[in-house]
């Protein structure tokens, strides 16, 4: 009996081992970001392609307040509140970040003192981007004005507020990699990792992975009531030229406008060029149609 | 003894009979107050459709019709819209609508927002019999006024 016991409690200890081992933060390469220089102009269309103030932006910010990166958003989903943090360039945002840390929360999800971030914070898509990308980011982030606002805390329970556990999520769903391989390159990366449309229009399974097979068929709304539209041939049967028209007006083809939170992602893309708009609607129509979720 | 249990009883039933028609009252208020609004905004889609389609070049343009359909919006957005927004007829209270209740806890900022569209919906008036130009960039601001209040007072549809 003491023997059993004994290698239960060997046992637990292996495993726990074990699971703190594939929970820890995997480090970037610091060695991708030597060398490389920012660009403005390109930094300030990334930081639009990539929604930054559509969660970050003070809820119901205009103009020029909409550049104030306070944080604050709330943001519902079956396993907690999250609330957007502060990435003003201040030291309550992310003032003290060099384009290396930047790197680390966008392309892995973990701070610069090796916590995990909540995937509720898009690194899933943004991991497709280059460390170029982050560099030109970090230049226009650092031009923003700053708040010192404090970043409020999420209100996620038990076991999903335990932080270490992300690692082993990311284990099985932070990956790098296309869903569509054969798509256009330009509007691939609009959509799959700066406009992160997955995110809300492909469904999760138990555990908030994306159910990439279903890649945008659609999906409850997280915050518990209404759907979130199939965005393949399956259900929406648009032309491009509505598609894109519906980018830079909010029109849907019946002129019913955009709302919730397509309503921030269409202020978004207005500002993106008609090329960026052409090449999402491209990538859209060329996706395979999947049927309406059967339930 | 008897008597007085049946007349309870008559009295139980009729007061019953008068809630539940009180409250049959106050469902078809909510549920006119609804279709109205849903006919409304039908009305502005309508109109929108000719400007819009106009504007993304899948209509010609025609000065008449375009000015007409301005016409028409504008005088929708003019026409009071109190009593379609009356307490209770929000989506957690009755089916088959997306108003949110947030609308009856920002009444201040839904109505500013109705005032947003007032002047974008003007602005199109003044614009639409003048040119295509001229229509093409006042319907920027006009779907802007649209999605203001769709963002935060439509729930997603289900």
């Amino acid at each position: 009996m003491r023997k059993i016991l004994l290698n239960i409690g060997k046992l637990a200890v292996f495993a726990a081992v074990v699971l703190w081992f594939f929970s820890a933060p995997r480090p970037l390469d610091q060695a991708q970001f030597d060398g490389l220089t920012g660009d403005l102009a390109r930094g300030q269309h990334l930081f639009i392609a990539g929604g930054c103030a559509s969660c970050h932006a003070p809820e119901g910010a205009t103009g020029d307040a909409a550049l104030v990166m306070a944080g604050g958003r709330a943001l519902a989903s079956p396993f907690g509140t999250f609330y957007a943090p502060n990435i003003s360039p201040s030291n309550n945002g992310i003032g003290g970040w060099d384009a290396y840390d930047l790197g680390h929360a966008m392309l892995r999800g973990t701070s610069p003192d090796g916590r995990h971030y909540y995937p509720a914070f898009p690194y899933t898509s943004y991991i497709k981007l280059e460390p170029q990308d982050i560099v030109d980011l970090k230049l226009y982030l650092d031009t923003l004005p700053l708040s010192d606002a404090i970043s409020r805390p999420h209100d996620v329970g038990f076991p999903f507020n335990i932080r270490r556990g992300l690692g082993l999520w990311k284990r099985l769903y932070l990956k790098n990699g296309w869903v569509m391989q054969d798509a256009p390159q330009q509007g691939r990366k609009l959509v799959e990792a700066l406009g992160h449309c997955g995110e809300c229009h492909t469904p999760r399974n138990a555990i908030g992975g994306l159910q990439t097979d279903r890649w945008l068929a659609g999906a409850p709304d997280p915050s518990g009531k209404g759907q979130i539209p199939n965005i393949t041939p399956g259900a929406l049967t648009w032309e491009t030229a509505d598609l894109i028209y519906y980018f830079e007006s909010g029109f849907t083809p019946d002129f019913d406008s955009a709302g919730g939170h397509m309503a921030d992602v269409i202020e978004n893309l207005k500002r993106l060029t008609p090329a960026d708009r052409t090449a999402i609607a491209e990538y859209l129509t060329a996706r395979p149609a999947l049927a309406p979720d059967p339930q | 003894m008897r008597i007085k249990t049946g007349l309870t009883a008559a009295f139980l039933a009729l007061s019953l009979t008068t809630a539940a028609s009180a409250e049959n009252h106050m469902d078809k208020a909510l549920e006119d107050a609804k279709d109205a609004r849903e006919a409304h905004m039908e009305l502005y889609s309508f109109n929108m459709s000719l400007l819009g389609g106009m504007a993304k070049g899948a209509l010609p343009y025609d000065a008449d019709s375009a000015g007409k359909a301005a016409d028409s919006l504008a005088a929708l957005t003019m026409m009071d819209q109190t009593r379609y927004w009356i307490e209770g007829s929000d989506e957690m209270s009755i089916d088959d609508t997306r108003a949110k209740p947030e609308i009856w806890e920002n009444m201040a900022d839904f109505q500013k927002k109705e005032t947003d569209l007032i002047a974008a919906a003007k602005a199109m008036q003044g614009a639409a019999s003048q040119s295509l130009e001229a229509l093409q960039g006042a319907i920027g601001p006009l779907g802007g006024a649209c999605g203001a209040c769709h963002k935060v007072y439509r729930a997603p549809k289900t």
